[in-house]
């Protein structure tokens, strides 16, 4: 239970996935400009990244390693990733409007988003086996929304304020994010 | 038409270099600067993903119909980067070590995708071709610049790609910045740097 709970606070606050690990900084950047957009992605990650956690992770167990296709694993998880992106889009705006009117412009963009692939390549290069692969594609996006809900609380705050010309909008929240992550490596003495 | 290609391959080297005048693709920026050979290896392996991709997406533009477009976009661009992943593998393993997870990741770099819709699906295979080179070369330009600045700073060393020779730039007396190298200065140097452009572009 203990290595368990280790793994998760690791994924969540040690590797951070945005500020340390830097994968799916795109979103980071495209969506952290209001509140509503950064939490509406960062449930859609959680929920699209635990699915394909478990997909992927069944996939290498049951095709790619026993028939040797190793080599294949890039093709077929970004297959995987997409069709199930496109799945969760269509079973959402049938049984659940609500959660779909929340997140529904959200999910195509996870299938660019690097962040998704990373863990799901993380998992089996780490070789996890289940229990553990299923905390990890569970606590790297839960950091992932932490660090992006934080990002949008401080960025909301940027934009009111008065920065100097050239370091306007990009530039100005690519500082920020380097402070705030400087504040994760902080972390790095916990485990 | 020849000054038209030309204008299309230029283009990608200030007008819409990215990362800095396209906001995209940024993982990579980030995670490979930490060496000049790691940035300028993974330039190498996207343009080359970029140029192949738009060649073939440009010659398919009108059999793919638009409805599936992104899908076989996609597995176009997948099938190149397992490309580039076993030829790394083959001919430069430590390399291939290095970049790690950020080699299958080229697959989602927004900049190919967005080359592939934006341009390769209008335009024909010679000027897809100049583009994708084009903002590959741009590409690779700026990872180099970007880990230029932090390897200088960060190590006090430069490596030159593609060989093992690492050059020293300061004396023995130097003390790393280390916070160049490590997650923060990445963010931070290309927050400054993404400055210094706009204040030479305006």
């Amino acid at each position: 239970m203990g290595d368990y709970i280790l793994l998760a606070v690791g994924a969540i606050l040690v590797n951070n996935i945005l500020l340390i690990q830097y994968l799916g900084n795109c979103p980071f950047l495209g969506t952290s400009k209001s509140m509503d957009n950064a939490t509406g992605m960062a449930m859609a990650v959680v929920f699209v990244l635990a699915l394909a956690g478990i997909v992927t992770w069944i996939f290498e167990a049951v095709f790619l390693k026993p028939l040797g296709l190793e080599y294949m694993r890039t093709i077929v998880f970004i297959v995987v990733i997409a069709a199930l992106v496109q799945f969760v889009e269509i079973f959402m705006k049938k049984s659940m409007p609500a959660l779909y009117a929340g997140l529904g412009i959200f999910l195509p963009l996870i299938t660019t988003n690097c962040a998704v692939m990373g863990v799901c390549l993380i998992n089996i290069k780490e070789e996890y086996n289940f229990l553990e692969m299923l905390v990890s594609s569970i606590a790297y996006p839960a950091g992932f929304g932490l660090a992006l809900i934080l990002f949008a609380g401080l960025r909301e705050r940027i934009i009111i304020g008065r920065v100097p010309g050239p370091l306007q909008d990009v530039s100005i929240a690519l500082v920020t994010a380097g402070f705030m992550s400087l504040s994760f490596l902080g972390f790095k003495g916990m485990i | 038409m020849a000054k038209t290609i030309v204008q299309e391959f230029t283009k990608g080297l200030w007008e819409e270099i990215p990362p800095f005048r396209l906001v995209l693709g940024l993982c990579p920026v980030l995670a490979v600067t930490k060496t000049v050979a790691n940035g300028v290896g993974m330039g190498v392996a996207a343009t080359f993903v970029l140029v192949c991709s738009n060649i073939l997406v440009s010659a398919l533009r009108n059999i793919i119909p638009s409805q599936v477009r992104v899908p076989c976009f996609i597995i176009i661009i997948a099938t190149f980067v397992v490309v580039v992943e076993l030829v790394m593998q083959a001919v430069a393993y430590p390399l291939f070590l290095q970049l790690g997870i950020f080699i299958p990741l080229i697959v989602v770099n927004c900049i190919i995708l967005g080359r592939a819709e934006a341009f390769a699906s209008k335009n024909p295979p010679v000027a897809s071709i100049a583009d994708g080179l084009g903002i590959g070369v741009g590409f690779t330009i700026a990872l180099g610049a970007l880990a230029g600045i932090r390897e200088a700073f960060g190590a006090g060393t430069i490596s030159v790609p593609f060989s093992d020779t690492v050059i020293q730039l300061f004396g023995p007396s130097f003390q790393p910045f280390t916070f160049m190298v490590e997650a923060p200065g990445a963010f931070v140097c290309l927050g400054l740097v993404l400055a210094i452009m706009n204040l030479i572009g305006k």
